[in-house]
């Protein structure tokens, strides 16, 4: 188990050049994701035209490998449909419990994160941005799914 | 320096190794390495004399019987009580100071009343006095702690007053590593008419306590973080008091005469010691207490402030490195808890584990006192008698190691060129 599978080159940049850093307000989806034991915490926020991620900023504070995974994944979603989102949610949690992704899935800089799975108390730290994203996402289409039915009363 | 190097020989788990490399344990103030001969005592327990106390007519059980109670006796005398009947056995320190909240303020506090503790508590010295704040009205008043780790005897008389009931605090901060002024805010809080408990888990095992000094009346500790093995640890409180309490567990153990509606109970300590105790686990201590007091408290205590004083020096020459707490070993314990600029603790203590080096992070069950401090968590190297200038060496060119990684273009030399070449 070497230091380096788990600190990648690209994690680190991501980790001191982090992307997408910032807020939005207004957001279409807000959203915060913590954990308190570790004092990690993060607020992603998200702005939807035409059923794609066209603006997305994360805030907060933690460890390289939280800070990490929340920068590439604002990298990852921006452009994509939610649909794609909810995929690459699921790709993604898929390979920290082991699974390799798709060939014909890209994921980009998060290949990076597949050495995390080696230090198994290191996993949510990776899984932090994903689930707040995942609950950002359920909240949003909720909401709509009220409106549309308020609409329609 | 200090202690013979032949301490750390007689703790098998120091002779271990981690990724490759040899242990280099600083995570004592979480819980403290056994000695081989306090681990023999538990096998000696199990494979000769394992019988329930306080019931058996047969030899064994007599025989356990009695080194249960001779391990209370070790226990009283370790902390000068005046007498072993003044010592309840619990799981640990976390039940003792339950045990006060509920078998003393549950029934004794009205609301209104006060209860005063440190920001500095550990949660185990908040979340009861919480709970039982919130059953009975009483309030929680805080006393606070300076820029350096310490608090100030002016701030507990501007906080006491005529409601005030009880006066919580830690004897070392486990954190800080602040030995705070207890025998004199125990004066003070007393004259104010409140009853007053010391968190003692980081002071006893560290240093010589004598509670009849202290002068508080209740005194809470752990076994585990002596020598001893986890799941056992003490109440010391004045006998008059544990008189006066009701009792905290019902069942067996605890009782006299027992019919369907109502029960008589046994003498101190035993009303408060329902079911079977952790037997082993006091005999254990008691062997523990036995180690501890051939090697001499006040030569451990000699030996952590000189190794504290040396590492102080050290991790202060590291660029970045922040130490929360006093800067003095006099005025305070082994418990070096600290943050380094632009490195997460995590981080931090994932590069030390690779070097067999065993910190903790996090918010070491403060989360209170690091949100006063202002970080969400911190690196904490703990020290104990058997550690030695070479584990805090080791640490050092660890944390270069981290530094190395996270922050390349701050540190030349060996760790930035080793992290090019990995």
């Amino acid at each position: 188990m070497a230091l380096d599978d788990l600190y990648r080159e690209v994690i680190l940049d991501h980790y001191s050049h982090p992307r997408n850093r910032g807020a939005l307000d207004p957001a279409d989806i807000k959203v915060e994701g913590a954990n308190p034991l570790c004092g990690d915490e993060l607020a992603f926020y998200l702005r939807v035209a035409d059923g794609r991620v066209s603006e997305v900023r994360f805030e907060g504070h933690g460890c390289s490998i939280s800070q990490a995974s929340a920068s590439m994944m604002t990298e990852q979603i921006l452009g994509k449909t939610l649909e794609e989102a909810r995929g690459l949610i699921e790709t993604f949690k898929a390979m920290m419990r082991g699974q390799d992704p798709r060939e014909d899935r890209d994921v980009g800089d998060l290949v990076a994160l597949q050495g995390v799975r080696k230090f198994p108390v290191r996993i949510k730290c990776a899984t932090l941005a994903w689930v707040a994203l995942q609950q950002g996402l359920e909240e949003y289409e909720g909401k709509k799914a009220e409106a549309k039915a308020t609409t329609e009363e | 320096m200090g202690l013979s190097a032949r301490v750390r020989d007689e703790f098998p788990l120091l002779g271990q190794s981690a990724h490759g490399k040899p242990i280099v344990y600083l995570d004592s103030a979480a819980t403290s390495q056994k000695p081989r001969e306090v681990i023999d005592a538990l096998v000696r327990y199990y494979e000769e004399y394992n019988a329930n106390v306080h019931r058996g007519i047969y030899a064994i059980a007599e025989k356990a019987t009695l080194a249960y109670e001779e391990a209370r006796g070790k226990v009283a005398g370790f902390i000068n009580a005046r007498r072993p009947e003044e010592v309840v056995f619990t799981r640990g320190t976390t039940e003792a100071i339950n045990l006060v909240a509920y078998a003393w303020g549950l029934h004794s506090l009205r609301a209104g009343d006060e209860i005063i503790l440190t920001t500095m508590e550990h949660h185990s010295n908040l979340v009861p006095w919480q709970l039982i704040a919130g059953m009975t009205g009483a309030r929680l008043k805080f006393w606070d702690f300076d820029g350096e780790g310490k608090i100030s005897l002016e701030e507990l008389d501007r906080l006491l007053t005529g409601r005030t009931r009880m006066v919580a605090l830690a004897h070392q901060s486990n954190v800080l590593g602040t030995f705070n002024p207890v025998a004199e805010a125990a004066r003070r809080a007393r004259a104010a008419g409140a009853l007053v408990l010391v968190d003692a888990a980081q002071s006893v095992p560290h240093m010589p306590v004598d509670v009849q000094q202290l002068g508080a009346d209740f005194v809470a500790f752990s076994g585990h973080k002596m020598c001893g093995p986890t799941g056992i640890g003490a109440l010391w409180a004045r006998y008059e008091h544990l008189e006066a309490l009701q009792p905290f567990h019902g069942g067996g153990e605890m009782i006299m005469l027992v019919e369907l509606d109502r029960s008589t109970y046994k003498e101190p300590p035993w009303k408060f010691e329902a079911g079977t105790p952790n037997i082993a686990g006091a005999i254990v201590w008691g062997a523990a207490v036995d180690y501890l007091t051939r090697i001499g408290m006040e030569a451990i205590r000699a030996h952590e402030q000189q190794l504290t004083g040396y590492a102080l020096v050290q991790l202060q020459e590291i660029k970045g490195l922040r130490i929360h707490g006093p800067k003095n070993p006099a005025e305070r314990g082994g418990a070096i808890a600290f943050s380094m600029d632009g490195v997460h603790p995590h981080d931090i203590a994932q590069v030390l584990d690779q070097e067999g080096i065993c910190v903790r992070a996090g918010h070491h069950c403060t989360q209170p006192l690091h949100r006063r401090l202002g970080v969400a968590a911190t690196v904490r190297a703990s020290l104990y008698l058997y550690n030695t200038a070479d584990d805090i060496d080791a640490l050092v060119r660890g944390l270069d190691k981290v530094l190395a990684y996270f922050a390349p273009s701050r540190r030349s030399g060996v760790g930035a060129e080793g992290r090019r070449g990995a």
